[in-house]
């Protein structure tokens, strides 16, 4: 049954968290709860699957969330074989692709590109990662997932552990919980993988932080852990070291309090040991199948509105 | 001498007046004469103001700004005022006004973002916040805090 809404998303692109209120976030999770598959919904509908740069999860996702509202999917994965390893520029693309399709989802390595796309097309653009900038829909089912098993996404503890510099889904989840009220967050990363001053500035006075290189889970909510990238260290010894600090076994899971969740963007390396899927706690999976309502939320708003 | 300024005036031009104390090297890049200029420039720092405490001050003959150059002039010294000089009288006083949109002006200091890249894009910065200067790239989203004199176009 489609849901009432005050917001017209018909035509809106969906670039960066930063746009959307608390009330649009929650709108949308509110329709990803509700929303089934449909063959009908949006049928004869296009959906551009622009990947510049491989992705396993969101492509897959938004594919299959348009094949279950009965649209169609047109894209490409890479560049190898499209005219942009001729030289075409990303405008003369996506000024082609429009022609073709009714949306763009696009994951690009330039920060800015999805903006830029954006500005540029007039059917609605779903940003699927812009380099470190923004992911979006990532957030909203990171938020999702959050809201499903919590019941609410205000009076919550939220830890963030691992690389907080570099990894873009811990800042936008830090951003997005500016919307929300009685958040406290605890950052837990090595001294050169703070989470960096810009993120902090939007937080101070807003969200309560605490900053620790102790792997603290005691309290927690929830606990959202990404990897740490040996790439990120001059020294293998020192990465070595580090990522031994961080990595969530059943030893330490036993610090979490019995609602905690422990969610992960996907892909995990060794950062969360195996033997913990089994734990109530593991959501990880849950999380990257709220994916798909998202994503099908998403683009049945902007398509047909609701 | 009682601690006021002896500075010559100049008879056509443009005077800028209270530029935040240091920044009138700045204004001589973005005028375009750091390198030397044909006609006469008086350049004053550090002189004595009521509003300002200290500041500088630069005066060129003949030359008149592009709006452009004043909206530079804001980023780097937002309390200055522009004055048009006809015949050593001054005819129109601008105070600078930061816009909002800073389109071509200021580039976005992320190597990383589609303004930096082969793709053509004009630099787009929006202004956050005047005092302290807080400016956002349009597109990737990155904060420039402070006049960022060495960003500017």
């Amino acid at each position: 049954m489609a849901q009432r809404t005050r917001f017209d998303w018909r035509g809106q692109d969906i670039i960066s968290i930063r746009d959307l209120s608390r009330e649009q976030i929650e709108d949308v999770l509110n329709h990803a709860q509700q929303i089934r598959p449909d063959p009908q919904m949006l049928v004869g509908k296009v959906m551009a699957s622009l990947f510049f740069e491989p992705s396993t999860r969101t492509q897959l996702s938004f594919t299959t969330a348009m094949h279950r509202l009965g649209g169609r999917v047109i894209g490409f994965s890479g560049t190898e074989g499209t005219s942009i390893v001729k030289g075409e520029s990303l405008q003369d693309t996506v000024r082609t692709i429009e022609r073709y399709a009714d949306v763009i989802v696009m994951r690009h390595p330039l920060e800015g590109s999805a903006q830029f796309v954006a500005d540029t097309v007039t059917i609605p653009v779903i940003n699927a990662g812009d380099g470190a900038n923004q992911h979006p829909t990532q957030t909203l089912m990171d938020l999702f997932t959050i809201k499903k098993f919590h019941q609410r996404l205000d009076d919550l503890k939220i830890g963030l552990v691992g690389d907080l510099k570099y990894g873009r889904t811990v800042h936008s989840l830090a951003i997005a919980l500016t919307r929300f009220r009685k958040i406290e967050l605890r950052l837990i990363s090595p001294p050169n993988l703070r989470m960096p001053p810009a993120i902090l500035k939007e937080l101070a006075g807003i969200v309560p932080y605490s900053e620790t290189a102790e792997l603290d889970l005691r309290d927690l909510d929830v606990v959202y852990v990404t990897r740490i990238q040996k790439e990120r260290f001059p020294d293998i010894e020192e990465y070595e070291k580090v990522r031994g600090a961080y990595v969530i076994n059943l030893k330490a899971c036993e610090m979490l309090k019995p609602s905690a969740i422990l969610l992960h963007p996907l892909p995990r390396v060794d950062e969360i040991a195996p033997d913990v899927d089994a734990l109530p706690h593991a959501k990880y999976f849950d999380q990257v199948q709220n994916g798909v309502p998202v994503r099908m939320a998403l683009l049945k708003l902007v398509l047909v509105g609701s | 001498m009682n601690g006021e300024l002896k500075v010559s005036k100049i008879k056509n031009g443009t005077v800028i007046d209270h530029i935040t104390a240091g920044m009138a090297p700045a204004v001589l890049k973005i005028l375009g004469i750091e390198r030397g200029c044909p006609d006469t420039v008086i350049v004053a720092m550090n002189v004595k103001s009521q509003r300002l405490g200290l500041k500088d001050m630069v005066k060129v003959e003949n030359r008149a700004l592009a709006a452009e150059t004043v909206k530079k002039i804001a980023i780097i010294a937002p309390q200055a005022t522009v004055n048009i000089i006809k015949e050593m009288n001054v005819v129109e006083k601008i105070h600078v006004e930061l816009p909002r949109d800073l389109i071509g002006i200021i580039r976005c200091p992320n190597r990383n973002c589609i303004t930096n890249s082969s793709e053509r894009v004009v630099p787009y910065l929006t202004v956050e916040s005047r005092d302290p200067l807080t400016m956002r790239c349009h597109y990737c989203e990155s904060l420039v805090e402070g006049p960022a004199a060495e960003l500017l176009l």
